[in-house]
């Protein structure tokens, strides 16, 4: 296991995140903020609670996954597109280093940065609105396995992408669209029976309910499921992630 | 004779069906500087990105210092320094940093000091807190030059190491090869400039459509398929070349103003039989009267021989 090379990859993209400090962290953090401020305090005042949760506080796991899905694609595919573009990626491809090694570093600092990301919305989401963790080691582990698999969504979306308009695509046309009717602002029993069923096709709606159930102990579909459907999401992105390094698609030619 | 890299019937096709490499066989000498010439999509490029790791072979086998790159490309690659044709750098990182990484990349403990040398050495010591964006091309080229020491690899790959450099940068650059060459590492470059060739390298290859069609030391190449013409400029005009100098390969000039013979091969110059041939022809003319005006004398360099060489597999 070459440690230093991953200890150097990982190193190397956080401390993009840094020189980006504005992009990576603070964009996320001030949007969810105004967030906090429309939908937690004005609007939110005159709602009522869902299952028995404050409409403020219930908004808060989904409003994490937002950033935390989006961002988690948005810095891995960067993370991996970015050398391929410059074409830097001649080092990385000449270097001692597996392509476990590999993911480890890229994926790892992206995943690290959701995971900060989401601990520091987290933390600005209390100074809105109060609530407590009824599940707190399983909102961390929902947290980081999240975080992860969209990691290695967004690393393979990084070497599928050949221009910078297709990195953006995804996290803007899809993974946001699918995290605002993934039952962020609402519940799915709230919808009429055929949107619920609907609603189940996205993938987005278990991860949301998990988060939840992590946190208020409330859920719309249960907990197994959404760990198992985490679990099924990340074992297909590593699947995936496999496949491309043996082929060598979009890296070696 | 102890070979760093071993190349063995390696053959590249890609995707499109182009074939870039068709059984390529080479084998580098430890320590040596070895020149890889051939005109553009020769293979040149494909060769190195095998041996490197960035493309992968289609056939054929590949030794680089006794490891597999397939099977224990640890070993091999942690062997090798690149440095890449196009100039592929971190725009928004430092020098020191971007050096720094490379070095991690290739699992070495860190070291500054050894990075520090590496820098001054590439007058990059004073820019090494500079934001590479901020660089001149020049420079840039330095960095990637860095970057790829930063490991202390045994065999250094230069790629079109001088494309678009000034002339200073240019002998700075090769005073270093010739110093990386004196503490050990192996040298392999591809250029265009072939009078860099000429001036550098111990070993000389030629590769056209895929194949090596040449490996020689440079100076055996020179004296088998160097040649030499010499030029005399007479003051009257002849109607036939002058009797006891038949043997020699002379042509007089439609205008009968001027004498030239060229040779070819091993009698080239090199060994002195080109002054030997010269002082006859002299002689001989002066003996019968034959006045000259001038005489020139040139011989090919290696770009003749290459042109020539790329010519006749065309």
């Amino acid at each position: 296991m070459n440690f230093s090379a991953v200890r150097a990859i990982y190193l190397f993209e956080l401390a993009r995140t840094w020189r980006t400090l504005f992009q990576s962290i603070a964009s996320p953090v001030l949007s969810t903020a105004l967030y906090f401020v429309v939908f937690g305090s004005a609007i939110g005042s005159r709602m009522q609670p869902i299952d028995g949760v404050p409409y403020g506080a219930f908004i808060v796991p989904g409003l994490i996954l937002l950033a935390v899905l989006t961002e988690s694609v948005s810095n891995a595919s960067f993370g991996i597109y970015l050398p391929r573009f410059t074409g830097t990626i001649y080092e990385i491809l000449s270097a001692p280093i597996s392509a476990f090694e590999v993911l480890l570093g890229f994926v790892g600092a992206a995943a690290t940065k959701s995971v900060l990301l989401g601990l520091i919305i987290f933390v600005t989401a209390r100074l809105f609105v109060s609530f407590e963790l009824v599940h707190p080691l399983w909102s961390l582990c929902f947290l980081v396995l999240i975080s992860v698999t969209f990691a290695l969504f967004g690393f393979i979306l990084g070497l599928w992408a050949d221009g910078f308009e297709k990195l953006q695509i995804i996290p803007l046309m899809v993974i946001s669209p699918l995290t605002f009717l993934g039952g962020t602002f609402y519940s799915i029993d709230m919808l009429p029976p055929l949107w619920r069923d609907v609603a189940l096709f996205n993938p987005i709606v278990y991860l949301v309910d998990g988060f939840r159930w992590a946190f208020y102990g409330v859920a719309a579909v249960g907990p197994a499921i959404s760990l198992a459907l985490t679990l099924t999401m990340l074992a297909v992105c590593i699947g995936l992630v496999v496949a491309i390094f043996k082929t060598g698609y979009r890296l070696r030619t | 004779m102890d070979n760093v890299l071993s190349v063995e019937n390696l053959t590249k096709t890609y995707a499109t069906g182009f074939a870039a490499l068709k059984g390529v066989d080479l084998s580098i000498r430890r320590g040596e500087i070895f020149a890889l010439l051939g005109p553009n999509g020769a293979g040149k490029t494909t060769l190195i990105g095998i041996v490197c790791g960035l493309v992968r072979a289609s056939g054929g086998k590949v030794t680089v210092d006794g490891f597999d790159i397939a099977v224990d490309y640890r070993s091999a690659r942690k062997k090798i320094g690149l440095v890449p044709q196009e100039l592929a750098t971190n725009m928004f990182e430092t020098v020191w940093n971007t050096t720094v990484f490379s070095r991690g990349l290739f699992g070495k403990k860190a070291n500054p000091a050894y990075v520090e040398k590496v820098l001054r050495d590439l007058s990059l010591w004073d820019k090494k807190d500079a934001n590479i964006r901020a660089l001149s091309g020049g420079m840039k080229r330095r960095v990637l030059i860095a970057k790829a020491l930063a490991h202390e690899p045994e065999i250094l790959f230069l790629d079109e190491p001088t494309a678009g450099v000034d002339v200073e940068l240019r002998r700075d650059m090769w005073e270093m090869v010739r110093k990386l060459r004196e503490s050990g590492v192996t040298i392999i470059l591809t250029t265009h400039y072939i009078e860099e060739a000429e001036d550098m390298a111990d070993r000389i290859g030629v590769i056209d459509k895929g194949e090596i069609i040449l490996v020689e030391e440079k100076h055996a190449l020179m004296r088998r398929l160097g040649q030499t013409r010499v030029c005399v400029s007479l003051t009257q005009k002849l109607d036939a070349i002058p009797e006891g100098l038949f043997d020699l390969p002379l042509t007089l000039s439609p205008d009968g103003k001027s004498l030239s013979f060229t040779q070819m091969g091993e009698s080239a110059g090199h060994d002195g039989s080109k002054d030997a041939s010269l002082a006859r022809l002299l002689k001989n003319l002066i003996a019968q009267g034959v006045d000259f005006a001038s005489v020139q004398s040139s011989q090919s360099s290696l770009e003749d021989i290459f042109i020539d060489l790329v010519g006749k597999s065309r």
